[in-house]
């Protein structure tokens, strides 16, 4: 089961560091980070394994998106069967 | 793998375009809750409910967070209660409008609908009794939705009935004169009413439907704009309507996904998945701006049926590859006081009911959240609803009558009732008199559509 974290925003110090921090946290394993900074507008794809997740997904989601409040991102933790669903037939 | 391109679609269409699940309404059978005494029938009711939607809001708020896509309303429908009311010989049927209320509140459901009387083709008993209560139900609940049937293909249309539901929608409104008249505003009178509709206020349980059951209603007006904003102003029609199916697809994959999530999370069978363009009044989630932004000045010029046509038949064809079951209404929505767009063409005067009228030949449902001037006659209303119901019937699809007439207000003045139920002026109703043809009463038969076999 995977999950994909997507974090838009102003550019600033340790925003990776801070969200895998966050996945760490929880045993959410990073397979993949896409990263552009465009205009100081800072936006990040990652792709992370939840398979072995230490708490309910949903807690992780919301605690996610918290971290990303608190340093003034955008942070969405959406479950990947969404875009399977919208994206491929 | 995955593409960036779609994720961040994905998240602009949820976050920027209103992209959101509309309803997920759990049907529930309450034949088993049928006794002659309606005390003890209304403690069955209770209790059913709420054994069985127990769980219904905490399993679609953990669903909208795993996905991060927002559910909107949750939502019960029960079988018509006068099915129930049939049985018992206490002529106070409002007992079970308050203990629909009771329940929907117990559970923390936005709406509960099934305050209804299939009666296309005549009353039994319990019909009589239980429309003659709506007016009060409504006024002394929040979340309780009443919806009469009145006609259909097969049976044709009660014209007893269209007569009565003038009367009825009438003092709907009076009795929650003080309340923006919002009693008329749950009340919806049908023909051809679906049996496993999702939306309100027109959902109830039918009666060939399982004991329970999840059904979904998707949203979405503001994605197809979206898209439809970022196309060529010089594409053709074709390409028009390629690119509205293929978002409406997107669209009712995710109205799929939450279905089949909530059904096995809750342990109840999976229904349909309704193909719906729902608006709200929020900016940016119009049928009407699509229509517009299809190349019309403002919703109701000429043009509007044809564009609207297009609209409606495209969001089907995208919708049904992407669901295993779908039914319901199933089409673009045109609620005048719920969609930002109609309430500014109305306002200007370019929206007219006439022109709605057309429009529900085209579309899911039919003249929906109107305001009328408080003083039309209650005929005229009858006769409001006889046009829809012919329309209907003639077609071999749904239509359905809910205006809300605006007491002590005319032609332009406004009704606000917040909420996804909007505001908006109200509109000029013509008023030559139907009286005569109204209180004919009796049958419009069936037409030759309904010989199929």
């Amino acid at each position: 089961m995977k999950a994909v974290i997507t974090v838009v925003g102003k550019d600033s110090v340790g925003i990776l560091a801070k969200v895998s921090n966050g996945c760490a946290e929880y045993n959410v394993n990073v397979l993949e980070v896409s990263q552009s900074v465009l205009s100081e507008m800072f936006c990040m794809i990652m792709i992370c394994d939840i398979s072995a997740i230490s708490c309910d997904f949903v807690d992780f989601a919301n605690d996610m998106k918290k971290l990303g409040e608190n340093m003034g991102m955008s942070v969405h933790v959406m479950h990947e069967d969404i875009f399977n669903s919208m994206h491929s037939i | 793998m995955y593409n960036t391109h779609d994720i961040l679609e994905t998240i602009k269409m949820i976050e920027e375009e209103h992209l959101d699940i509309r309803t997920v309404t759990m049907g529930i059978s309450l034949i088993d809750c049928i006794d002659s005494d309606i005390d003890k029938a209304c403690e069955k009711v209770y209790k059913k409910i709420t054994t069985y939607a127990a769980d219904l809001v905490p399993v679609c708020q953990k669903i909208e967070s795993k996905y991060g896509i927002p559910i909107i309303n949750k939502r019960i429908a029960v079988t018509p209660i006068a099915m129930l009311a049939s049985a018992c010989q206490d002529s106070n049927v409002v007992k079970f409008a308050l203990a629909l209320e009771k329940a929907a509140v117990a559970v923390g459901v936005n709406f509960i609908g099934g305050y209804s009387a299939l009666v296309g083709k005549g009353f039994s008993a319990g019909d009589y009794a239980l429309i003659e209560s709506i007016p009060e139900a409504l006024s002394v609940t929040e979340h309780v939705c009443a919806s009469v049937n009145i006609g259909s293909t097969k049976a044709g249309i009660n014209m007893d009935a269209v007569k009565l539901m003038g009367k009825i929608v009438k003092q709907a409104a009076e009795r929650t004169a003080a309340r923006n008249c919002i009693g008329a505003a749950k009340l919806v009178v049908f023909c051809n009413a679906p049996e496993d509709n999702p939306f309100m206020a027109g959902a109830f349980h039918g009666v060939g439907e399982p004991d329970c059951v999840i059904n979904v209603g998707v949203s979405g007006p503001g994605v197809v704009r979206a898209a439809l904003e970022k196309a060529d102003d010089t594409m053709d029609l074709s390409g028009v309507a390629e690119l509205i199916k293929r978002t409406a697809f997107k669209i009712t994959r995710v109205g799929q996904l939450v279905a089949r999530e909530a059904a096995n999370a809750l342990g109840v069978p999976f229904g349909i998945v309704d193909l719906s363009l729902a608006p709200t009044p929020a900016v940016g989630d119009s049928v009407a701006h699509i229509l517009e932004e299809m190349g019309l000045e403002q919703c109701g010029a000429c043009g509007t049926t044809a564009a609207l046509a297009m609209l409606n038949d495209a969001v089907k064809k995208g919708g049904v590859m992407a669901s295993s079951h779908v039914g319901g209404l199933s089409g673009a929505f045109i609620p005048v006081t719920e969609d930002a767009g109609m309430i500014d063409a109305a306002r200007a005067g370019t929206l007219t009911i006439e022109k709605l009228e057309a429009m529900t030949a085209v579309c899911s449902v039919g003249l929906d959240m109107i305001n009328i001037p408080g003083d039309t006659p209650p005929e005229v209303i009858s006769a409001i609803i006889a046009d829809e119901a012919a329309i209907g019937m003639i077609n071999s699809k749904t239509t359905a009558v809910r205006v809300i007439p605006a007491i002590g207000k005319n032609v332009g003045d406004e009704l606000e009732f917040g909420g996804l139920l909007g505001s908006g002026p109200v509109m000029k109703v013509n008023t030559a008199s139907p009286l005569k043809f109204i209180t004919r009463a009796g049958r419009i038969p069936a037409p030759i559509q309904s010989l199929k076999n």
